[in-house]
């Protein structure tokens, strides 16, 4: 394949941006595990603080990672994903009532 | 309907009836699909229809003796279910398939494959539902199954309602996906989202709901498979578990279940509103606001159902108000509708007539639906005729009037023959007539305080006269569906040939090709410049859509069988897992192994699928002008 | 073959989507991981409702041991990374690399099954079967669908990369490699939530 000076600028440029990509996933990644080990440790650290803390703790722990999987693992934040957002939002959102009323009325 | 293009493309050589069972049974056009769904929607609607007959006969008269106790709770729960989920739904998607693509300006479904098999897997549900009835007695627990009643206390029926609906619903899952994806990724040039009829914005609203109402069914479902199957405790007391939420669960499948019914009807409404006024629609942007609000609230209202379990005042109040909510964007509709035959040049064809007919019905329905959303009267109402009547209006009224406007609208669409209006307006009119007088009497049948789901009631408490104009009205009915089926036949033998536009006043794209329409839809995709883009086209004074691409060879998905298959091996494992069914111990072995190669068989089908890869064939260009010049 | 393959194709970026079959597949897909949602979400209230209810069985925090769950999520956030690497080679048109990471992707996995199985085999030891309480049933369902949802994921992506051999990375194949990433992706964002609401708060005993 020929390359003008024009494709390899552009390769230049991919390449930079995949290089780039590459840092976004292994900080995600360690940014998993730091929020799953924390998790853990507020866990271990059960006896020592109240159980509702904590337990508010690794929700928003969970979240987060879960946030950054969707946005940075499965590319939520590039373009094209309007409609997957939507509709992850819209099933969120009905897992949220959900889980709400299974929690607050179920009568027994 | 079968062109030579599809004829070349089948490759086997079987001719006669096997031929013609093969390409329907391989079929992935969605036009062919479209016509399966509606007669194996047809099909079980007239199941349904004759099982709310036999209701009818016992309920005729006070302490009948024609249909009673297990017998009438079967009957009575399959007439439910079979309306639900094997008639309402399917015929549905029968309209979708029809008019969709078309309607966007496309040649095809996003998944072809996919719809077939969603259609194979609703067909097979309603088969393997309606066997119960020859193995040891129907469901008898109701349409909505509560539990325990239905997990301890009613035999094998529930395992043939549970597993039926289990892979009927899968069926009703993926054809939603389809949808989805069709309506946003294949919309022809120019046709915006504002620009859609709005029988597509229903439709996609209608895709969105199933999508997010059906897995708690299916996980719902798999309680109820647990609990009975292999002795979970989901359901049973004993050990911790509770009914409760089985009725959650059910309602937050069940109440946008109702929606995802009625939005395609508001949809049909819409377009036959529209066309036989000869106006736009009124208040476009307010319908798919108000279409896309319902969907939205559809998920904050279930607990109405549940008013008398006693779930506390702030659940209660909270339910309540939102359930009222959804009575503001739809008296946006009824009002649109009013305004758009105001000053409009009203043609009063049957499919208008059905629509007419339904604006009233509906408003009906929908008020007495306000009613029932006030707690505290709906302690009185609970469970009395009163909701029955109530649904029915909803429902019948509601669905199965669009419905019968949309059939009668794109039959022509469809099938290429006209249907006899004469017969039309006759079914219509019993039909109509039919309707109210069967179920008007049951709001004051309920309000004297006769339960629902009884099969008898005594002399001597004034409910034999409601009751027995009931009985009068649904014959009433019964004989505009022998109408219409006589209309079919008799139009299918020697009906008037229908032209692509052929009621002359169509709005949208679908009548801006033949009819039926050519296997590759449009021969090339039109250029979309507004809202009813082909009435727009022809005040220009053009006769056709101005094409987006120039004329070249179409490319089509190849027919095949897995999806039938896949169907098939999924129902073999259902039955095993039906007849592994053991009230008393362990499940048995023989119908687990059934069930374990039915699986198997259907992970093999799916790799199949995935090695084999679809090249699809070609209609080529001089092909395609020759059947458009045949058309002309 | 592989490594000269598809040369002629390396103008095209984004493989998975170059096509409008590619593309309904890949939003196809993302709704039906909605759906799942959905699904999952259903399952899990349904958990939360009958936690307590163990009726004469063990509960969560006399069950569960943290250094288990923290090696299974350890292995499935691994094996995240990892798909993640595979659609990065398959964009580039590496199907060496991505064949490579695509099977550690599948070994992590079996790993962790082979985890919940031995989990499920210690818990049946002592007399937490699925029928003990509602709590049991409730537990099973959950974590095993989300297992059933791992071992079609170990299968789906075996079979892609066997055919991969063959058919490797085209504008055909790749929005299929992709969508199983997607897949897997989500049984570790499922996995984020079964070991935070079902395991941690169940040690947690609140």
């Amino acid at each position: 394949m020929a390359l003008t000076s024009k494709d390899q600028v552009a390769e230049y440029v991919a390449k930079q941006r995949r290089r780039q990509e590459l840092l976004h996933y292994l900080v995600t990644f360690a940014s998993m595990i730091v929020f799953t080990v924390l998790a853990f440790i507020a866990v271990a650290l059960r006896k020592d603080i109240n159980d509702y803390l904590i337990a508010f703790f690794i929700v928003t722990m969970a979240v987060v990672q879960v946030a950054f999987q969707l946005y940075y693992f499965m590319h939520m934040k590039e373009k094209d994903h309007g409609f997957p957002a939507l509709f992850i939002y819209g099933g969120a959102l009905v897992v949220f009532v959900t889980v709400l009323a299974f929690v607050t009325m179920i009568w027994i | 309907m079968t062109t030579h293009a599809q004829s070349l493309a089948v490759s086997s050589q079987r001719k006669g009836f096997l031929h013609w069972l093969w390409t329907w049974i391989t079929t992935v056009d969605h036009k062919k699909i479209a016509i399966l769904y509606l007669f194996g929607g047809g099909l079980f609607f007239l199941i349904g229809g004759i099982e709310a007959l036999l209701i009818r006969i016992q309920l005729a008269v006070p302490n009948n003796h024609f249909l009673v106790g297990s017998e009438y709770n079967q009957v009575m729960t399959m007439h439910g279910t079979t309306m639900i989920f094997l008639a309402a739904m399917p015929l549905i998607f029968a309209m979708m398939n029809a008019v969709i693509p078309l309607q966007i300006g496309a040649r095809d479904v996003a998944f072809p494959f996919v719809n077939a098999l969603g259609f194979w897997l609703f067909f097979l549900g309603g088969i393997v539902l309606n066997t119960s009835w020859f193995f040891g007695g129907a469901p008898a627990g109701g349409w909505t199954a509560y539990t325990p009643l239905a997990t301890e206390y009613l035999g094998s029926g529930m395992d043939f309602y549970i597993l039926g609906l289990q892979l009927s619903g899968a069926g009703t899952l993926m054809g939603a996906i389809n949808f989805l994806v069709t309506i946003i990724n294949m919309r022809a040039p120019g046709m915006t989202f504002m620009r859609m009829p709005l029988f597509c914005w229903t439709s996609l609203v209608t895709s969105a709901l199933i999508l997010f109402a059906f897995p708690p069914l299916t996980v719902g479902l798999f309680f109820e498979f647990f609990d009975h199957i292999f002795h979970a405790n989901f359901f049973n007391t004993a050990n911790g578990g509770n009914g409760i939420i089985w009725e959650h669960i059910f309602w937050i499948f069940g109440h946008p279940e109702v929606y995802i019914l009625v939005l395609p009807a508001f949809g049909i409404i819409s377009e036959v509103v529209a066309t036989f006024s000869k106006k736009r629609l009124f208040g476009y942007s307010s319908m798919v606001f108000a279409t896309v609000l319902i969907g939205f609230l559809s998920f904050m209202v279930w607990v109405h159902h549940m008013f008398t379990v006693g779930l506390g005042p702030v659940a209660n109040a909270v339910f309540a108000i939102a359930t009222m909510t959804i009575a503001v964007p739809t008296g946006i509709k009824i009002f649109n509708w009013l305004f758009t035959m105001w000053g409009g040049q009203i043609h009063f064809t049957t499919a208008n007539l059905f629509a007419l007919g339904f604006i009233p019905t509906f408003v009906m329905g929908g008020v007495t639906g306000v009613m029932l959303a006030v707690p505290p009267a709906d302690a009185q109402y609970h469970d009395s005729y009163f909701v029955v009547a109530h649904f029915h209006y909803v429902i019948l009224g509601g669905v199965v009037f669009g419905l019968l406007a949309g059939v009668f609208y794109w039959w022509p669409k469809m099938f290429g023959r006209m249907l006899n209006e004469t017969l039309g307006k006759i079914t219509f009119w019993f039909f109509f007539l039919g309707f109210h007088l069967t179920f008007f009497p049951q709001h004051f049948l309920g309000l004297m305080g006769m339960p629902r789901r009884y099969f008898t009631y005594l002399p001597g408490e004034h409910f034999e006269l409601g009751n027995m104009l009931s009985s009068i009205g649904a014959f009433g009915m019964a004989v505009g569906v022998i109408v219409l089926l006589i209309n079919i036949v008799v139009t299918t033998a020697k009906g008037k040939r229908a032209k692509g536009d052929a009621w002359g006043i169509g709005r949208t794209l679908e009548w801006s090709i033949a009819s039926p329409a050519p296997e590759y839809n449009f021969a090339q995709t039109p250029l979309v410049k507004g809202i009813d883009a082909f009435w727009k086209e022809k005040m220009a004074g053009n006769k056709k859509m101005t094409p987006a691409e120039p004329l070249g060879d179409v490319h089509m998905p190849s027919p095949t069988v897995i999806p039938f298959l896949m169907s098939l091996s999924l129902t073999l494992a259902s039955f095993g897992f039906i007849f592994a069914a053991n009230q008393a111990g362990k499940p048995h072995t023989g119908g687990l192994i059934t069930a374990a190669i039915g699986i198997g068989l259907m992970l093999l089908l799916m790799l199949i699928h995935s090695i084999k890869d679809d090249h699809g064939f070609h209609i080529h260009k001089e092909e395609i002008m020759r059947i458009e010049k045949e058309a002309e | 073959m592989s490594g000269t393959e598809n040369a002629g194709l390396q103008a095209i970026p984004n493989p998975e989507k170059a096509t409008l079959e590619g593309k309904n597949k890949f939003l196809g897909f993302w709704f039906f991981l909605g759906g799942e949602t959905v699904l999952f979400g259903t399952l899990f209230a349904t958990f939360l409702a009958l936690r307590d209810k163990v009726a004469s069985g063990p509960s969560a925090h006399e069950l569960f041991s943290l250094p288990l769950t923290f090696l299974s999520t350890i292995i499935l956030l691994t094996s995240s990374l990892t798909s993640v690497f595979a659609i990065l080679a398959m964009k580039d048109y590496k199907a060496g690399a991505m064949r490579l990471w695509f099977w550690i992707t599948v070994l992590l996995g079996l790993a962790f099954l082979g985890l919940e199985i031995y989990e499920f085999h210690e818990y049946l030891g002592e007399h937490f079967g699925f029928t003990t309480s509602a709590f049991s049933s409730a537990f099973y369902t959950l974590v095993g669908t989300h297992g059933c949802h791992v071992l079609f994921g170990v299968l789906w992506i075996s079979e892609l990369m066997l055919q991969s051999y063959k058919k490797g990375i085209t504008t055909v194949t790749a929005p299929k490699y992709y969508v199983a990433a997607l897949y897997w992706h989500f049984i570790d964002v499922v996995w984020v939530f079964i070991f935070t609401v079902v395991y941690l708060l169940g040690i947690l005993g609140g």
